[in-house]
């Protein structure tokens, strides 16, 4: 990729991440969000900039930063530019987990580590599940075995809501179409380590991806250890997904789009697809949460939502360059 | 020197084995191939050398010392395999394509170094693929994709390389481009391991020849050897003739029309 393109993505990112902040139901001009970062502004406006917009910002960056690398690696690693970290269990699992949490009257906190506990648990049964077809090293059988586990914990929400009462369903719901309004600095320092270091491991395992996109049988042949590496590239892209699960709910479409995204913009060995992804699926994230929050004030849209209805069009030009 | 020494493989579910008991030596130096109809184990035995198959029984040497699955990286820096099929998922350079072949040279972590791109150029100088160095390897035609990849496992840099059906798609003046250059290289005193279904233009350029049947060794030696009509006939299951090929004197196979019925 050019250099100039990693500029591109870099202001786009900075650009995003100004509008997140100025941007909202309080109008402030860009002297007074410097004022409130710098704290010395009024009190609103110090607290509106740096506890509520900030790591709200910040926690959108590294939700798309951790699902567009993990999305990256995924799709090179099973060669199939249909792959996506929630693909591996990681969506339905944490919606069990949080449906479960919602249902037994867990207190909101709760509602999170629930929804990544049950990503945990999916991601373990879909590797068991593939593990037990004798194909763990098999990106077919690993993504087929992930489909079924998904749709099995579609079955379970079905049943687990079919007779909730309508708080329940509607509290599940929302946490199911994600969110970063419960954004807190704790909380984005947590996401921060968990996401540098995934994006770290999967790029320490760049180039033994860029040659399993060329097939096992060259991997192999290419002295990568196929099985071992691609179970750590699974393992690793699941839990950064599972990750930002756990601090926004199920941010659909940028695991899948950002890949492609970036493929088109030049990228072509995955060191350079997986950072360029991360900063385009961070500033996708960041954008999406800020449309999510000022479209319909004072209401918020459901974050997975705009991220679907940014992601389709981006999806419908890749598919006309294709065909 | 690739040696496979006693190996036996078999498929889960299957009641025979795809290799029983096979020895075939690939000493440095020399062109050695691999013929014998399909299903007769030739690709089965270069997927056991890059260990996507199970040995039974048996093992492999490289240079005298056995590999093992931990060794893969090892013997990848020594041994370059061309594999039958290979369909890249992703667009990737050419050039881009031809380094990979440096990755069992490299770190997580650490670059490329000038010995990397020394390998790489000289890779692309004998394969002759630096017209397509602007291009990308998912828009090659069949005979330029044959070649980078060609170029690809010389760039790997080791003294020994496998290539299973790497004419398969070529024309005749492409197929003559990569025998001359396994030839060359097999002269230059590199260990070439070639599995074909090419018998007239394998008996021509390779020094030894292993015929394979039902996962055995059917016959072995100078191309002049097994080049025998009664062997290759009851091997490929079609009557034929051998006879000289009139321009250099190697031998030649001629398939006949089929039987007549009754």
């Amino acid at each position: 990729m050019r250099a100039s393109r990693w500029i591109v993505l870099a202001i786009a990112l900075v650009v995003a991440s100004l509008a997140g902040v100025t941007i909202g139901t309080l109008r402030l001009s860009p002297a007074e969000v410097l004022h409130g970062l710098l704290g010395d502004g009024s009190l609103v406006q110090v607290a509106v900039v740096r506890t509520l917009r900030l790591p709200r910002v910040v926690l959108a960056a590294l939700v798309g930063a951790g699902l567009g690398s993990a999305g990256a690696a995924l799709q090179g690693a099973t060669r199939n530019g249909l792959a996506e970290p929630y693909l591996l269990g990681v969506s339905g699992g944490a919606a069990v987990g949080a449906v479960l949490a919602v249902a037994l009257h867990a207190p909101p906190a709760v509602v999170p580590l629930a929804g990544f506990a049950g990503a945990l648990g999916a991601v373990a049964l879909t590797l068991l599940v593939a593990r037990a077809a004798g194909g763990q090293g098999d990106a077919r059988v690993v993504l087929m075995a992930g489909v079924v586990v998904g749709a099995f914990a579609n079955a379970a929400i079905m049943v687990a809501l079919a007779n909730a009462q309508d708080n329940v369903v509607r509290g599940a719901l929302w946490w199911m179409m994600g969110s970063a309004s419960d954004a807190s600095w704790p909380q984005v320092r947590m996401l921060a380590l968990y996401v540098a270091i995934g994006i770290a491991v999967l790029l320490a395992f760049a180039r033994a991806i860029d040659v399993l996109a060329l097939g096992e049988d060259t991997a192999a042949g290419l002295g990568v250890r196929v099985a071992r590496v691609s179970l750590t590239v699974y393992v690793a892209a699941a839990l950064l997904a599972a990750g930002t699960v756990a601090a926004a709910g199920l941010v659909g479409f940028i695991g899948l789009l950002v890949p492609h995204l970036v493929r088109m913009a030049g990228a072509r060995t995955h060191r350079t697809i997986i950072s360029a992804a991360a900063l385009a699926g961070a500033t996708l994230v960041v954008l999406a949460d800020l449309v999510a929050r000022v479209a319909r004030p004072p209401a918020e849209l459901p974050l997975g939502a705009v991220t679907a209805i940014i992601g389709v069009p981006f999806f419908l030009a890749r598919l006309r360059r294709l065909a | 020197m690739i040696e496979i020494a006693g190996v036996s493989v078999r498929y889960r579910g299957r009641a025979t084995r795809a290799l029983d008991d096979v020895s075939i030596a690939a000493p440095r130096g020399r062109l050695t191939a691999v013929v014998g109809p399909n299903g007769s184990g030739k690709s089965t035995l270069v997927r056991a050398l890059v260990g996507r198959v199970q040995l039974e029984q048996g093992l492999i040497r490289v240079d005298g010392d056995v590999v093992r699955e931990d060794g893969r990286r090892a013997l990848a820096r020594r041994v370059a395999v061309v594999t039958q099929r290979e369909e890249p998922a992703f667009a990737l350079g050419v050039r881009e394509y031809v380094a990979l072949g440096r990755y069992p040279h490299l770190g997580m972590w650490r670059g490329m170094t000038s010995a990397d791109a020394a390998a790489i150029e000289r890779a692309i100088e004998l394969t002759d693929t630096s017209p397509y160095l602007g291009r990308v390897i998912t828009e090659l035609s069949g005979g330029e994709w044959q070649r980078v990849r060609l170029a690809r496992a010389v760039a790997q840099g080791g003294d020994a390389l496998v290539l299973d059906e790497p004419t398969t798609f070529l024309d005749i003046g492409h197929e003559m481009v990569v025998f001359e250059l396994l030839s060359r290289l097999a002269a230059e005193g590199q260990a070439v391991l070639l599995v074909s279904h090419q018998l007239n233009l394998v008996a021509r350029f390779a020094a030894h020849m292993i015929l394979l049947h039902a996962g055995r060794v059917a016959a072995e030696g100078s191309p002049a050897d097994v080049m025998q009509g009664g062997v290759l006939e009851a091997v490929y299951d079609w009557p034929l003739v051998v006879t000289r090929d009139p321009a250099v004197g190697a031998p030649s196979l001629v398939p006949l029309r089929a039987r007549p019925r009754g």
